[in-house]
């Protein structure tokens, strides 16, 4: 404990000084604004920026605290586009959309945003504090979690998500099932078979996450935009001066609470990230809340469930990185792929031989998630007002940056093509009342599902009782079946003390 | 004045004696066939860097991504077969596609070997607490239970990762379809995996090893090339003083061309790699981008590539992989 104390004041010392103050605070507005726009995410943010940095000629732990700040600058930024455009601005903010986007169409944007932005920093700054306590330990936990605990876990966010969103289940398992038959394209894992890719050999490498997300997501919102404006059913969005008030806080306390530990636990595990946090959080908090029915039309707990839980599971993703020096994220492989240009070698090694590198960056992450909430609360008016931009700027506007963002980030005109394709598609779903969330969902839960059943049984040599060998999986099974039956246990007991009433 | 004029047609004259040496070259270009950042990107980083003396100005670097290389083999098939300014970025991990069938109908006569920038090669690693602290003991497991061991890579059945493995497994006579292999998303969830016991032997590279050397977490039993490697791998064994002297593999980085390329413009880029070797710097830039110097150009390593290319189908047509 002293240890730890002593690194962190050492630390704190590092990241105070004015250069690495001023580094991880323009980091933190650079990446808000690398998050608010449509298609870059924090991956390709940090990895555009990379050589920037690395030019700059800083030393080491200037550089990647400032790559850091741009990290969790663009974590909180992701939910800016989410919350207004209805377009996630990264990965981890799909689920921000679901709530969000209804609150701002009730002229709630202020209040959203400024919501949004203490979830974002309570997740952040919950994941910081549990990783100075246990960040070892919880590492060594971590690379224990073999494949067979991934199929169990991914067993729990299927069954926290089976009715998640959209009133037809039917829907919403029909949309699964889309996103799980668009993750089977391309060469699979395992055996390296070429699998539906019509002999396209722009689809060997599979669809990128990202072309899905701004394809389904975004286009399909800009088309329907469209739609609305041509057919005159476009109305204009009210923006009162909401803002965030303490009864909003009171009543997501709890819920910003678990679901920043939610997020911190599932971004340790390497293989999995701010995406599955935010999803299996929504989906735990709906079936917890009293009020759940009302998730999906703009229930502020809805926004903060998700938001809570990837910015602590971008805490969460450094901790192997730091502790171990195995990446728990594409981004944290690109922060460490940064540490190794400067010669810094990642693992357990390096809080002894460079603490004030590893000791300084986690200082300045207690920084920057003040920082991100001292720039965003003053700058949600100004955010909010992007609403007003007439229709005819802000619909180019913002297709040009999300072409720009996929370009950027796979270089493939190819899949410039898919993002049209999968929009068309994504708005032929709109006009059938399908929701968009669990195609997404399905997409990514579905390939680690795949990939961690079948490594669980390659390990065990075809044998599937390894399924259910050890006591995380059986833990997360009965949690998983928990989810499941409890609400329809209490739904009919209501029903039945209903029926003895009368 | 005068002067002036006549160092500057000195100049302009050494200039072109140079554009003459690089036959019609005009705007050399290096193409990586995949997004930026990774492995491709490295190797036209090193002839962007390596050969700019020869050419006098750097390499352009283009992006061309698409179906692990597919995209611009096909191109470099159909529209680009005999562009004398660009060569294309390949590894033995595109050899093995094209051994395998996996680019469709190109395959390695269908382009021009011209060089290489470097090699890796394949390591066999352990947990540092493993029952197996040698390559022997390991061996002896997997000969007497082929089940014995999980073994683990970033890379699917069939790809460079589990071609290591099964080129172990065939030298003690075990068939590499009777292995349990693991496939995990890259290098750092199959470290990941070993580290937590999911797997107990991972098939990496000796490259990305750097990071754990010298710590007590993870153990190198053996790097698969046929010579001792500089520090700070000087002390791990290879696989063939071990006496496995088939389990050799090198990962390999270089340059194709396309196959109608004029042998003028060929030989001026193979005169130009082998400057390049030639000259110390190079060697210099080949261990900054964590190579390790493995120097091939043009007819030999055609051979050399030729020779690869029959292993690898042999060993995918044993294994099924391939009909």
């Amino acid at each position: 404990m002293t240890d730890v104390l002593s690194g962190l004041e050492a630390g704190f010392a590092v990241a105070l000084l004015p250069l690495n103050l001023a580094l991880v605070m323009g980091g933190c507005f650079v990446g808000t604004l690398i998050g608010a726009l449509p298609g870059i995410g924090p991956i390709n943010g940090v990895a555009i920026l990379l050589p920037i940095a690395y030019g700059l000629g800083l030393p080491p732990e200037s550089a990647l605290i400032l790559l850091a700040g741009i990290y969790y600058g663009a974590e909180y930024g992701g939910r800016i586009s989410s919350i207004l455009l209805n377009v996630p601005g990264d990965a981890g903010a799909v689920m921000t959309t679901l709530d969000g986007n209804p609150m701002a169409k009730r002229g709630e944007a202020g209040r959203a945003l400024s919501l949004s932005a203490v979830a974002s920093f309570c997740g952040g700054t919950a994941a910081v504090i549990l990783m100075t306590l246990f960040g070892p330990l919880l590492a060594s936990f971590a690379v224990k979690f073999n494949p067979s605990n991934y199929v169990a876990l991914m067993v729990f966010a299927f069954a926290s998500l089976a009715s998640l969103v959209g009133k037809n289940p039917i829907k919403t398992l029909l949309g699964a099932v889309i996103g799980l038959m668009l993750a089977t394209i391309g060469i699979d894992a395992n055996t390296g078979v070429a699998r539906y890719d019509f002999g396209v050999p722009d689809l060997l490498a599979g669809i990128d996450f990202l072309v899905v997300v701004i394809g389904l997501f975004g286009m399909a919102e800009l088309i329907h935009l469209v739609e609305q404006q041509v057919t005159g059913k476009f109305t204009i969005l009210p923006i009162g001066k909401s803002f965030v008030s303490m009864a909003d806080l009171m009543a997501t306390k709890w819920t910003i609470l678990r679901s920043s530990l939610i997020g911190f636990f599932i971004g340790v595990l390497p293989g999995t990230g701010a995406s599955v946090a935010s999803a299996v959080a929504y989906g735990t908090e709906k079936r917890l809340a009293s009020d759940g029915d009302t998730f999906g039309t703009g229930n502020p707990k809805g926004l903060a469930a998700p938001e809570a839980a990837n910015n602590a599971a971008a805490g969460g993703a450094m901790v192997p990185m730091l502790t171990l020096g195995i990446p728990g994220s594409g981004t944290t492989a690109i922060l460490l792929g940064a540490l190794l240009l400067f010669n810094v070698t990642p693992g357990p090694m390096m809080f002894q031989t460079r603490p004030e590198i590893a000791w300084g960056l986690i200082a300045s992450m207690y920084i920057g998630n003040v920082a991100l909430l001292v720039i965003n609360l003053p700058l949600v008016g100004l955010f909010a007002r992007m609403l007003t931009i007439p229709q005819r700027y802000l619909i180019p506007l913002i297709a040009v940056l999300a072409f720009i963002g996929v370009y950027s980030v796979v270089g493939n005109p190819f899949d410039l093509f898919m993002i049209i394709g999968l929009g068309i598609f994504g708005w032929v779903l709109r006009k059938l009342h399908f929701s968009l969330a669990p195609i997404i969902l399905g997409f990514v839960l579905g390939g680690l599902f795949e990939d961690n059943l079948r490594r669980a049984l390659s390990i065990s040599g075809g044998d599937w009782s390894i399924l259910v060998a050890d006591a995380n999986s059986l833990v997360l099974y009965t949690l998983a079946l928990l989810v499941v039956a409890v609400p329809l246990v209490l739904s009919r007991r209501k029903r039945m003390a209903l029926d003895t009433e009368a | 004045m005068k002067m002036l004029k006549a160092a500057a047609a000195l100049l302009l004259s050494t200039t072109l004696a140079g554009q003459v040496l690089a036959a019609d070259i005009d705007h050399p270009e290096c193409i990586a066939p995949a997004k930026p950042g990774g492995g491709f990107d490295l190797t036209c980083r090193v002839a962007q860097q390596g050969l700019m003396d020869t050419f006098g100005k750097p390499l352009q670097v283009t992006f061309m991504p698409g179906g692990i290389g597919a995209v611009a083999i096909s191109q470099f098939n159909t529209t680009r077969t005999d562009d004398p300014n660009a060569i294309v970025a390949f590894s033995s991990g595109s050899l093995l596609n094209m051994a395998t069938g996996k680019y469709g109908e190109w395959t390695e006569k269908d382009v021009r070997f011209l060089a290489t920038a470097g090699a890796d090669f394949g390591a066999a690693v352990v947990q540092g607490d493993s029952p197996f602290q040698s390559l022997d003991a390991l061996m002896e497991a997997i000969k007497a239970d082929p089940q014995a061991v999980v073994v683990g890579a970033g890379g699917s059945v069939g790809s460079q990762d589990w071609m290591k493995a099964a080129l172990l497994f065939k030298s003690v006579g075990q068939d590499p379809r009777k292995m349990r292999y693991v496939a995990f998303d890259g290098g750092g969830d199959a470290i990941a995996g070993l580290m937590g016991g999911s797997i107990q032997l991972y098939m990496g590279d000796v490259g990305e090893m750097v990071a754990h050397m010298g710590t007590n977490v993870m153990r190198v039993l053996a790097v698969m090339s046929s010579d001792r490697l500089g520090p700070p791998f000087a002390d791990i064994p290879t696989t063939k003083e071990l006496g496995y002297p088939d389990a050799e593999w090198t990962i390999l980085r270089g340059y194709y061309m396309g196959k109608n390329v004029s042998d003028e413009a060929y030989n001026a880029w193979v005169a130009a790699f082998e400057k390049a070797y030639a000259d110390p710097a190079f060697a210099a830039l080949q261990k900054d981008k964590g190579l390790m110097p493995l120097n091939m150009a043009g007819d030999e390593l055609v051979a050399s590539v030729k020779t690869r290319v029959e292993k690898m189908r042999a060993i995918a047509m044993e294994a099924g992989l391939i009909k």
